[in-house]
């Protein structure tokens, strides 16, 4: 599909190739992300992926130093090189991160409820959560939260119908998203799991653990290894 | 030490040109909300444009400086007083240590910033020293100050060269001033359609641009909501989150209208039906709830246009006032 290029307002441009959840789609926007940065273009302050789309935003300011057109001409002529880039097939090896999460009910709040309402044993929603290997399509909502996709569909589940409190680390399911929450906060997806990992750490050098592109698998955590995990 | 908060006010932040570069990490850009009155007030106070600046909201923090400072205060008007006396905004002021910059009366607009000579000194974080309210970093210690926070300015003494002022009010105004009634709008703010303008069925496409709207009290640094005629959207399908930014318009399922503003996610599932050009960005930042507006589409090139032309105002008054500071022999 040929994408569609918007202005998001004078100092942002966005670039859709669609508005379903697609890997092959959001190779794309990854191949497009990658071929941007190596660009490194000045002006540029921020690309932003998505699932099936990726934001630039700029500085008109120092973008007006480099042309005569507009900035947003200006833009758009240098996302048309970084498609060309692209075009080259310019392979960036993505990371694969494996994430410790105890699925014991004392940290799942909604395991129980979506146990029932799929007809699966917990046993079963844990077999299938940790079995799938993640891609993290974008990062957003919360700094470091990572929408991950996609879950089977015999463990997908809508989100719930009103946010609750939910604490860092909680592992949750919307529809066949996963996320884990970085930060204490309001949400309202099916809790499922909790990781000892500190998904963002503001004083760590690199203050969130995923970014869009990542292969992500789960696997199991007792209770007492959560908790041993926790105290290091 | 440069100044002490005597009492707290309702949101009293540090913060400069925003966070930017990690927006890909779901990192929100924070900054001031309005740009141009944060400029005024750091020229004013002969800084660099972004330097740190403390924006308060009415009521807003009673501050006593510790020793004699070069200040400006830019944006909305709260009656500020010092040692009791009305003083002028956007007009450099030195004060004496021991005097007490308070707030009187919400007179106009929504957010007032205090620069000081030098920049308030703020705890960086990833580059910026705007505070995020939501990771608890940058700025203050991440938060809003609170009674009995000490505040710094980053230059030194030696630097400063700011004399004490003679007589009893313990301050002084200098004959330095700007007038930036030219840089704001009032009612009317300019947007560009974005990429879900379309989504909007063609009854509602004309009431965004023919009905007025209201600022409504849930309203804050993360967004303002607007109440009005509520729009449709057409296009029923799902939009999957994407990126949103400064002034994006999003049509919420209710068919009412939110206008993100600087503490804004860096992500969003709502229809972006369009986004105030940046040149309005600072008057709507200055607009209370209860306001009433209308929304006009531009393209891009005139939303540039419009955006330079105000970059060359603002640039006139820094020359001006760099023209004045060496007069004064204060820079």
């Amino acid at each position: 599909m040929k994408p569609a290029i918007f202005p998001l307002g004078d100092s942002a441009i966005n670039i859709t190739f669609g508005n379903v959840i697609d890997d092959s789609i959001h190779q794309q926007v990854m191949h497009l992300y990658n071929s941007l940065i190596d660009l490194n273009l000045d002006g540029v302050v921020d690309i932003i992926p998505a699932y099936a789309s990726l934001t630039v935003v700029y500085s008109v300011v120092q973008i007006k130093q480099l042309t005569s057109n507009t900035c947003y001409d200006y833009m758009q002529q240098k996302i048309a090189t970084a498609f060309l880039l692209t075009a080259e097939k310019r392979l960036h090896e993505s990371r694969h991160i494996s994430i410790p999460v105890c699925y014991h009910v004392s940290l799942a709040g909604d395991l129980v409820m979506l146990s029932i309402r799929k007809q699966i044993s917990i046993d079963e929603i844990i077999r299938i959560h940790t079995a799938t290997m993640y891609r993290v399509y974008m990062i957003g909502f919360l700094p470091g939260f990572a929408y991950m996709g996609k879950v089977e569909e015999k463990i997908a589940c809508d989100r719930k119908a009103g946010p609750t409190g939910v604490p860092a680390g909680s592992v949750g399911i919307a529809g066949n998203q996963t996320g884990i929450y970085p930060l204490d906060s309001p949400g309202g997806w099916n809790i499922i799991g909790r990781t000892p990992l500190r998904i963002f750490d503001a004083d760590r050098n690199e203050p969130c653990l995923l970014q869009a592109g990542d292969q992500v698998s789960f696997h199991p955590l007792s209770l007492a290894e959560f908790e041993t995990y926790q105290a290091i | 030490m440069s100044a002490v908060v005597l009492k707290a006010g309702l949101l009293d932040t540090l913060q400069d040109g925003g966070r930017y570069g990690h927006q890909h990490l779901g990192i929100n850009p924070c900054g001031v909300m309005d740009s141009l009155s944060a400029n005024v007030a750091n020229i004013l106070a002969g800084n660099h444009a972004m330097a740190v600046v403390l924006e308060v909201h009415f009521p807003a923090a009673s501050l006593q400086f510790t020793t004699p400072r070069l200040i400006a205060l830019s944006g909305a008007d709260f009656g500020a007083t010092i040692n009791g006396e009305a003083i002028p905004g956007n007009t450099a002021i030195i004060v004496n240590g021991g005097a007490v910059l308070k707030f009187t009366a919400s007179v106009q607009g929504a957010r007032c910033y205090i620069a000081i000579r030098g920049g308030w000194s703020a705890e960086e974080w990833l580059g910026s020293g705007s505070t995020n309210l939501k990771v608890k970093k940058g700025g203050y210690h991440g938060r809003s100050l609170q009674n009995g926070d000490e505040i710094k300015n980053r230059t030194t003494e030696k630097q400063m060269k700011i004399p004490m002022v003679v007589g009893s009010k313990g301050y002084v105004a200098l004959p330095i001033s700007a007038n930036t009634s030219p840089l704001y709008t009032q009612r009317n703010f300019r947007c560009i359609a974005a990429s879900e303008y379309d989504w909007l069925d063609a009854e509602s496409r004309q009431r965004l641009v023919d009905s007025s709207f209201t600022i409504n009290n849930r309203s804050d640094r993360m967004g303002y909501q607007l109440s009005g005629s509520s729009l449709v959207v057409e296009n029923k399908e799902q939009l999957l989150s994407s990126a949103v930014t400064k002034g994006t318009i999003q049509c919420l399922p209710s068919g009412q209208l939110i206008v993100l503003m600087a503490d804004h996610q860096t992500t969003g599932g709502y229809p972006r039906i369009a986004n105030v050009i940046s040149a309005d960005l600072p008057s709507l930042a200055q607009m209370k709830p209860g306001s009433l507006l209308n929304l006009r589409l531009v393209d891009v090139q005139t939303a540039e246009d419009i955006f330079f032309e105000q970059q060359y105002l603002l640039e006139q008054i820094r020359v001006a006032v760099l023209k004045k500071f060496k007069q004064q022999n204060l820079l």
